[in-house]
Parts: C-alpha cells; sequence; structure tokens
C-alpha cells in the first residue's frame, strides 16, 4: 500500500469531502496560500477557491462562531484553530453555543462543523503552545472529540467527522504531521467509537492516544522482549468512547495503563481509567495506572520539556511493576 | 529628521540602543541557524526605531507587555544580553529561568512584564497594569505593544473600552509592520486602525516606525499627559520586519516580494537614517559610530558564548514556580 504523510492524509480527506459535499468550506488564519504554518492544507485553495477556503483575522472567538452560525443554517464549516492552545480562546462559541445548540433547540437545530486543531509538546514551543486540552472539549456534552494516531486515522476520521452532524474537535499531533503510514487510495472512513487493537498481549493493556499510541508500541516492544506481553489499543476518540473494546481487554489481562498527554489530574487518562474500575474491578489484578503529562505548564527548556511527557521507558517500567505485583500494595 | 540637536547623549544611547537590538537579532538568527537554539523565533530586525523610540520616553517604573517579536522591546527596556541569550536557550541563568524561552521573556527588574506568545494576550495585562497605577495613586504608565494583526482581538476592544471610561494611564503601541504571518494587512484588517480607538474618544496618532526620534518625541509627550491622568492614548507606528515571520519562514515570495524587502531595508533603515543624522548634525563621528558597533557586537558574541557554556536548570526545577508560596 502506498505510504502519505498525516498532513497529507488530512488534505486528502478535507479535498474529498469538499469535492463530495459542496457545502463544505475552510476558514482559519493562513489557510489559504500558505496552507497553514504547518503546511497541511497547501494547494486547497487552488483547487477551491477563495470562497471555499478562506484566511481569516486573527480572531478565533470570531471566526468559531460564524462556523457555528454557518453550520445552524445549512454549510459545513472546518475551522482551522492554528495550536491547540487558543481553544481557550474560543470556548464560550465551542461549548456555551455549538455545544449546546442540538439539545437545547429539542432537537431542532444541529450544528455540523469541523474544529481542527493540534496537540503535543516537546516542540520547544513553551507553555502557550503545546499544551494537549482534549480533556477541556471531552468534558463538554456534545461535543464529539477524535484522536487521529497516524495517516490511516488521520484521514478516515477527518471524512467522518466532516459527515458527522454534530461538532467535533480533531486533535492532530504536531509532531506527527511528516510521519508517513499505510493509507489506502480507495475512499475509507474510520467510523467514531470504534477501538482499535494495534497489538495483541496477554498481560497487561496500554490504552493509549494520539501522540502516545507511539510510546505505548515502543514500550510494548520493548516489554515482548522480556516475556511481557502487552496488548495496545488507541481507542481512536475519546467522545464517543468504545468502553466495550477496552473493557474486554483488561478483562483478558486483568492489568491496564492509560496514556494520554493532557495533563494528569481531572484529565482524559482519570476519565478511562474510573470507567475500567467501575466496569472491570472484578478482572483487575492492579490498579488502573494514569500516565498523563505533568501536571506543570510546559516548560521552555529542553531540560525540562522532556521530563514533563509519559516515555517508553516510563511506560515499560510501570508495566513491570504492575506485572510483578509491585504496585499493587502500593501507598 | 527636524529636530536640533538638544540632548547628545539621549541620542547617543538611542542609537546604541537600536543597534544592540539588530545585533542581538542577528545573533539569535545565527543560534537558530546553526541548530543550537531549541524552537524558532520572531526577530525584530527592523522595527528597532519603534521599541527604542518608545522606551526611550519610559522610565524604569513604567511598565510595558510586549508580544511574540519580543526581544526588541526587552532590550529597549534595558535587559541584558547574557541574561536573555541564556533564556533563548533554555539556560538557568535566563530571565525566566529556562522556563519562557523567546516567546515569554520578561525583565522585572525593568518594568517588562513579559513577551507573549499569545496574539493580543497582553492588552488585558497592559491595561489592568494602568488600572492598578491609578488605583494607587502612582504615576507610572503602562504601554502595551502588538501587531497590527493583534488588532483583530476582540480583547483589544474590550480593553479600550474601559482604559477610555475610566482614564488609565495606558498607551496602546500598534507596531504595524504590513504583514500578520503570511498575510496582507489590508486583507484582513477593514478600515482604518487610528479609528477604531478614536471611536472610543481616545486620541490617536499615526507616526513613522522607521525615524526613532519621531517616535520618542510623541511618546514624550503622550507619557507627560498620561502621568496627568490625560490617557489613554494609541499610537500606530508604520514598521517593517526584515526577517520572515519567523526565523524559519525563510522562501516568502510567495506573500512578500523581494523588491518590497529591499526598498524599506535600503531606503528606510531606521539605524542607517539616524546614524546619517548623527553624524550630519556633528553629534557623532563615522569613526566614533563604528567603535559603538565593533563594542556592542563583542559584547553579544560574549554574551552568546556565556549562555552556550550555561547550565541547564536542574530537573527538580520542573514542578517549581507552579504556585507562588
Ligand atoms: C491568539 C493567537 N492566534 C494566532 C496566533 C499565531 N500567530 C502568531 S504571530 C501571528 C501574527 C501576528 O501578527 P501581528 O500582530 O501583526 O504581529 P507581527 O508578527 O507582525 O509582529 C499569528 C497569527 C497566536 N500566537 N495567537
Ligand atoms: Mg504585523
Amino acid at each position: 500500500m502506498r505510504e502519505i504523510t498525516l498532513s497529507q492524509a488530512v488534505n486528502e480527506a478535507i479535498a474529498e469531502e469538499m469535492r463530495r459535499d459542496e457545502t463544505v468550506f475552510l476558514l482559519g488564519e493562513d489557510v489559504a496560500e500558505a496552507g497553514t504554518p504547518f503546511k497541511v492544507l497547501s494547494g486547497l485553495v487552488e483547487e477551491f477557491g477563495t470562497a471555499r477556503v478562506i484566511d481569516t483575522p486573527i480572531a478565533e472567538p470570531g471566526f468559531v462562531g460564524l462556523a457555528v452560525g454557518a453550520a445552524m443554517t445549512g454549510a459545513r464549516p472546518i475551522v482551522d484553530l492554528m495550536f491547540g492552545d487558543f481553544l481557550y480562546l474560543v470556548m464560550d462559541q465551542l461549548c456555551n453555543q455549538a455545544a449546546k445548540q442540538h439539545y437545547m433547540s429539542g432537537g431542532k437545530l444541529s450544528v455540523p462543523m469541523v474544529l481542527r486543531t493540534n496537540l503535543g509538546a516537546t516542540r520547544r514551543s513553551a507553555a502557550q503552545h503545546s499544551q494537549s486540552l482534549q480533556a477541556l472539549v471531552a468534558h463538554i456534552p456534545g461535543l464529539k472529540v477524535a484522536m487521529p494516531s497516524s495517516a490511516y486515522e488521520a484521514k478516515g476520521l477527518m471524512k467522518t467527522a466532516i459527515r458527522d452532524n454534530n461538532p467535533v474537535v480533531i486533535f492532530e499531533d504536531k509532531l506527527m504531521y511528516q510521519d508517513k503510514a499505510p493509507v489506502p487510495e480507495e475512499e475509507f472512513l474510520i467510523p467514531f467509537g470504534e477501538a482499535n487493537v494495534k497489538r495483541e498481549g496477554k498481560d497487561i493493556s496500554l490504552i493509549a492516544t494520539s501522540s502516545m499510541v507511539q510510546v505505548a508500541e515502543k514500550a510494548a516492544e520493548m516489554l515482548g522482549q522480556e516475556g511481557i506481553g502487552a496488548e495496545v489499543i488507541d481507542p481512536r476518540t475519546i467522545v464517543p468512547l468504545d468502553e466495550k473494546t477496552l473493557i474486554e481487554s483488561v478483562k483478558k489481562t486483568s492489568r491496564a495503563i492509560v496514556i494520554d498527554e493532557g495533563h494528569q489530574s481531572y484529565g482524559v487518562t482519570s476519565e478511562i481509567a474510573s470507567r475500567l474500575n467501575e466496569k472491570a474491578f472484578y478482572h483487575l489484578d492492579a490498579p488502573v495506572l494514569r500516565m498523563g503529562a505533568m501536571d506543570v505548564p510546559v516548560p521552555f527548556s529542553p531540560a525540562l520539556e522532556d521530563i514533563t511527557v509519559p516515555t517508553p521507558e516510563g511506560v515499560a517500567e510501570n508495566a513491570r511493576k504492575l506485572c510483578s505485583g509491585e504496585m499493587i500494595h502500593a501507598a | 529628521m527636524a529636530k536640533a540637536k538638544t540632548n547628545t547623549e539621549d541620542y547617543l544611547r538611542m542609537y546604541r540602543q537600536m543597534v544592540r537590538i539588530r545585533t542581538f537579532e542577528d545573533n539569535a538568527n545565527q543560534l537558530y541557524l546553526s541548530a543550537k537554539m531549541p524552537g524558532l523565533t520572531h526577530m525584530y530586525s527592523g522595527e528597532e526605531a519603534v521599541a527604542v523610540g518608545i522606551c526611550e520616553a519610559l522610565t524604569d517604573d513604567d511598565r510595558i507587555t510586549s508580544t511574540h517579536r519580543g526581544h526588541g522591546h526587552c532590550v529597549a527596556k534595558g535587559a541584558e544580553f547574557k541574561q536573555m541569550f541564556c533564556e533563548l536557550l533554555g539556560k538557568e541563568e535566563g530571565y525566566c529561568r529556562g522556563k519562557g524561552g523567546s516567546m515569554h521573556i520578561a525583565d522585572q527588574s525593568h518594568g517588562n512584564l513579559g513577551a507573549n506568545a499569545i496574539v493580543g494576550g497582553s492588552m488585558g495585562i497592559a491595561t489592568g497594569s494602568a488600572l492598578r497605577s491609578k488605583l494607587q495613586g502612582a504615576d507610572d504608565v503602562t504601554v502595551c505593544f502588538f501587531g497590527d494583526g493583534a488588532t483583530a482581538q476582540g480583547l483589544l476592544y474590550e480593553v479600550m473600552n474601559m482604559a477610555a471610561l475610566w482614564n488609565l494611564p495606558v498607551i496602546y503601541a500598534c507596531e504595524n509592520n504590513g504583514y500578520s504571518e503570511y498575510t496582507k494587512t489590508e486583507e484582513i484588517a477593514a478600515g482604518s486602525i487610528t479609528a477604531r480607538a478614536e471611536a472610543f474618544g481616545i486620541e490617536a496618532f499615526k507616526v513613522d516606525g522607521q525615524d526613532v526620534l519621531a517616535v520618542n518625541e510623541l511618546t514624550q509627550k503622550l507619557v507627560a499627559r498620561c502621568r496627568k491622568g490625560e490617557g489613554p492614548f494609541f499610537i500606530e507606528l508604520e514598521t517593517y520586519r526584515y526577517h520572515g515571520h519567523h526565523v524559519g519562514d525563510i522562501n516568502r515570495e510567495y506573500y512578500r516580494s523581494k523588491d518590497e524587502e529591499k526598498d524599506w531595508k535600503e531606503n528606510r533603515d531606521p539605524i542607517v537614517r539616524f546614524r546619517g543624522w548623527l553624524v550630519e548634525q556633528g553629534i557623532a563621528s563615522e569613526d566614533e559610530i563604528e567603535a559603538m558597533n565593533t563594542e556592542i557586537e563583542t559584547d553579544a558574541t560574549e554574551a552568546v558564548a556565556y549562555a552556550e557554556a550555561a547550565n541547564y536548570p536542574d530537573v527538580s526545577e520542573v514542578d517549581m514556580h507552579v504556585y507562588a508560596d
């Protein structure tokens, strides 16, 4: 199968959906000629013109609001939010307006829009350009949240997001834009709420999102060499969440670590771990561990930044402890 | 430049500060190109007369808020090369102990409340600083630096309204360099920039941001009026950034022509213009100016070497400073 980058995958998904449905349009800062600072959208303005690939002023709450209104009245906007950190600027439009219209109107209004943005530290971009804020939006009923972990997921999930009748937030990993993966030429979609078991194992489940899937896979590789079978599962969407696949895996392995690049406290890892505790408690041989980013603003200095995010070595070390029983009676 | 020779020392300091900014940026760019700097940074080169003209009208008690393109403001407000380069390289002796980096550099001792990586993110902070000044009966003034692109942020209009209602001692300094990222300002800003402030009854001025004396003269007047309770004010400074949006923005002809860049550099450079004026007015000789340039270059080279050899913060610092004691 051909291999393309995550950036190309997103670009293809959007182009295909724009060809298929003329109500789909793009708006955001420097999306047209510049094709975004990460060059993800290059070429789209040439094909679809400036009426459907719209450069906006640096007015995030404004253009997200415009997307909400356009979506409520018959269009399917894709909003480009240059950095996930800018979510804080648009929270009212996204969480009070977009997320609630369908419910508040008793099902009469809907907001079929996509907000594509990103996550991820270790690019030396400091505290306001490095955050992974998926937990913030996953907390709000009415929003769906997709977290692609490779080019394949990026394409399939983006196409599903565009066709979904709800506001969907997609987080891409900034560090992965140039990473290649096999992606079929033929059209495909990835349904929301279907986790992907990336690697099977019988001893421990490593449930990881987005940027952390690679970390979990590397950890599993290391553990495999030591005779520990780690199962790696990528939920792909955290709202909706495929509980069934996660619970089945934990019933089999009886141990789990949940890994996500957002802050650990009150985060995605906490939510998934609680569900496993609630629904698979009697199958567990050890507490479910959370591994998120350290609860500190992302520091600039490489010497500090690198220790704030989970690493394959750290995951493997915790997995070993869980498997050897060392953590069962931990304080 | 039509100003008579009145204060030799002030003029020479303005020249020195502009050259210090340019030299700092040349070295920072070199650090990036030689892959010694973590991440990216935004160069202030070309805009020196704005930061220097304004900051030379302020005292250490006056505050400024800065932007992602903040090295110029930082130097102009009195910062030292050593701590600045250390910060850019993430070293413990940096102004923020390596935690902030280029986009968050701050220098309390000289009243620099910090750069900001959120476009428009400092507008509330600057206006709040001015509110504090008024509430406490102090006479310090706060200058809020931001770009033309930042005028699209709604926050500006919320805070200008309050500043005008309450006569706050704040000066909004809009550095109009013609671009926000890879887009021309005229494509994303409707109407006049100064008219935005005037709508709130704020007196607004437009000035040649490549003319350090014009900028300084205007700012001095406005600062004095702010101290008397006549603020706020708004200044639009016409200027130009010589580099790309950031150091990695090298192939940029798709949005900005080489001819345009050449024209600004050759015909409107703030340092070349001011140097010519200094010599013409007999304030400094070519030799004296060259000596000053060399001294600044040596200073920068030493500071870079110092920063390169300096230590990273100890890993135990990672969870320090999340909360104040
Ligand atoms: C809220 C927010 N939106 C977008 C960005 C990305 N960004 C960084 S600088 C910039 C352009 C700013 O233009 P301007 O205000 O004119 O300042 P200049 O870079 O020209 O000095 C943009 C869009 C950001 N940092 N923050
Ligand atoms: Mg600008």
